[in-house]
């Protein structure tokens, strides 16, 4: 109850505050499963993502968050495990960091990854970790989804503390699969072509 | 809500109601690609004109408080359209966030106490210092000149110049107390003239003012527009404390600067490579494109009412 009413705030002010809406550019907002992953470049990208989803596909969407930041207090804690339905990674220490992950896909829920691993000022994605890749070959049942934010660095840069209530958008391209013989390196470069390709079709 | 203002909201929406009559019976006639689409386009604006107008007048029923705060909400979304497709960088968050939080509501807090000479010079002084400073403690000089410049006129823009027309509420008219109406007749005017303008445009536009820069102006939809609604201004000289010779002419102004700024904010836009502002409003594209005329007009009708007519 309270984590719904919490989720319902967060939306409205992600609205009036840097609007957060989706594009629905390659792909429709249908309950298909699959893996949504974006251009890292703020603490906010998490919500934003979240917002950016209609309320039906939110419920089975789980953001992937690093437990060293989300984890951290009390109420991060609150928001992202309850309100944003979270799935939280240990990005050093742990042995197999994919594991929860594939927990989450395997009881049929989407993810929502930015494959970066960290985030960046640049407004284009730096070189991809080897996780989407593992999750593709692991489950090829499952759609991959190129997202591509816009303005992100800007309305909240790293070390900020306030956002600044530019609009951010989610612009969501057209699904890629790995295919038969695809090594890792050229995979990983196509998913991040799709997201920078994104980008340059932004309005 | 005094009579006046009844009598008034009243006419408008009885001119609401007649465009939304004319705007079904067009939809039922037009049969042409194009027609269809200048008509759905048409009737967008129609409806979100009667949203923009029922806001209106629910500000105006509760006041001052509630006008001055419907305007910053105004100033906010203006500025974030304005600033969202300008290419600022991650080391102007600190001005853009002082932009935002501070400046917006200092501007609009200082019409609130009524506090004059600090409203007219907060942001072309302590603004226009304190921003760059704030900006150049990040250590960037790339470009430093072009940032610093973009943040002061967005805020100039979008806060400043649209804060003069709550802004009439504070000027002090011997023999006059209906401040309300000052801004009535300013927004009547300068919208009134951007309808007629694409009105007369459409019926009978074929020379353009500037071809480059705002492909839809044309000298005939300018003169015939701007005359009608210069016309109907000297006709509302009776909520003013303005004669009608002199209601007609202060009209004629705000249509000008209303002019200047659909085409200055037209330019502005079209560097930046886009059509519209945002997408806010169904029709209108975002709220500065319904704004723009605004912001220049605002700025003259209030100096030129505070010099000739206020004590």
């Amino acid at each position: 109850m309270i984590a719904r009413i919490v989720g319902e705030a967060i939306v409205l002010l992600t609205r009036f505050l840097v609007g957060g809406h989706g594009r629905w550019r390659g792909v429709e907002p249908v309950g298909a499963q699959r893996i949504y992953f974006a251009n890292h470049a703020s603490h906010l990208d998490t919500i934003i993502m979240w917002a950016a989803l209609p309320a039906h596909l939110r419920e089975t969407t789980h953001p992937v968050a690093a437990a060293d930041y989300w984890g951290k207090g009390a109420l991060q804690r609150f928001i992202a495990l309850k309100v944003l339905n979270a799935v939280l990674v240990e990005r050093a220490k742990s042995k197999d960091p994919l594991a929860p992950l594939r927990d989450a896909l395997e009881a049929g829920g989407s993810l929502i990854i930015f494959p970066e691993g960290t985030r960046r000022m640049e407004p284009l994605p730096g070189e991809f970790k080897a996780g989407l890749y593992h999750l593709a070959k692991g489950f090829p049942d499952v759609e991959l989804v190129p997202v591509y934010l816009t303005n992100l660095a800007r309305a909240f840069p790293k070390g900020a503390f306030v956002p600044a209530p530019i609009s951010c958008v989610a612009h969501y391209g057209a699904p890629i699969a790995l295919e038969v013989g695809e090594d890792k390196a050229e995979f990983l470069a196509r998913a991040r072509g799709a997201v920078i390709e994104l980008s340059g079709e932004q309005e | 809500m005094n009579p006046t203002m009844v009598t008034l909201f009243g006419g408008v929406f009885a001119l609401l109601a007649f465009a939304s009559i004319v705007g079904f019976v067009l939809s039922r006639r037009v049969k042409s690609e194009n027609g269809i689409a200048t008509v759905s386009n048409l009737n967008a604006r129609i409806k979100a004109w009667w949203m923009m107008i029922a806001i209106f007048a629910v500000a105006f029923y509760f006041g001052s408080g509630v006008t001055i705060v419907l305007f910053a909400l105004t100033s906010f979304y203006c500025l974030r359209e304005f600033l969202s497709i300008t290419p600022t960088r991650a080391e102007d968050h600190g001005a853009t966030v002082a932009a935002f939080y501070l400046f917006i509501p200092l501007q609009y807090w200082l019409i609130w106490t009524d506090w004059q000479s600090l409203f007219a010079i907060l942001i072309p002084v302590w603004a226009f210092l304190l921003l760059p400073l704030l900006a150049v403690l990040k250590g960037e000089t790339e470009e430093f000149l072009t940032r610093s410049s973009r943040i002061q006129w967005a805020l100039m823009l979008n806060v400043f110049c649209i804060s003069h027309a709550p802004a009439l509420l504070l000027l002090d008219i011997p023999g006059f107390e209906e401040n309300f109406l000052l801004l009535f007749f300013l927004i009547a005017v300068v919208q009134l003239s951007d309808v007629l303008q694409y009105v007369f445009g459409k019926l009978f536009g074929k020379h353009k003012v500037a071809p480059r820069v705002s492909p839809a102006k044309t000298w005939e939809g300018l003169i015939g527009g701007g005359l009608s609604a210069s016309a109907i201004g000297a006709s509302l000289f009776w909520i003013t404390p303005f004669s009608p010779l002199e209601a007609g002419l202060l009209a004629l102004t705000i249509v000008f600067a209303g002019f200047a700024g659909g085409l200055v904010l037209s330019a502005v836009k079209r560097s930046l490579g886009a059509k519209d502002w945002g997408t806010m409003i169904e029709g209108h594209g975002g709220a500065l494109d319904r704004m723009d005329s605004v912001s220049f007009a605002a700025p003259v009708f209030f100096h030129l009412t505070n010099y000739f007519f206020a004590l």
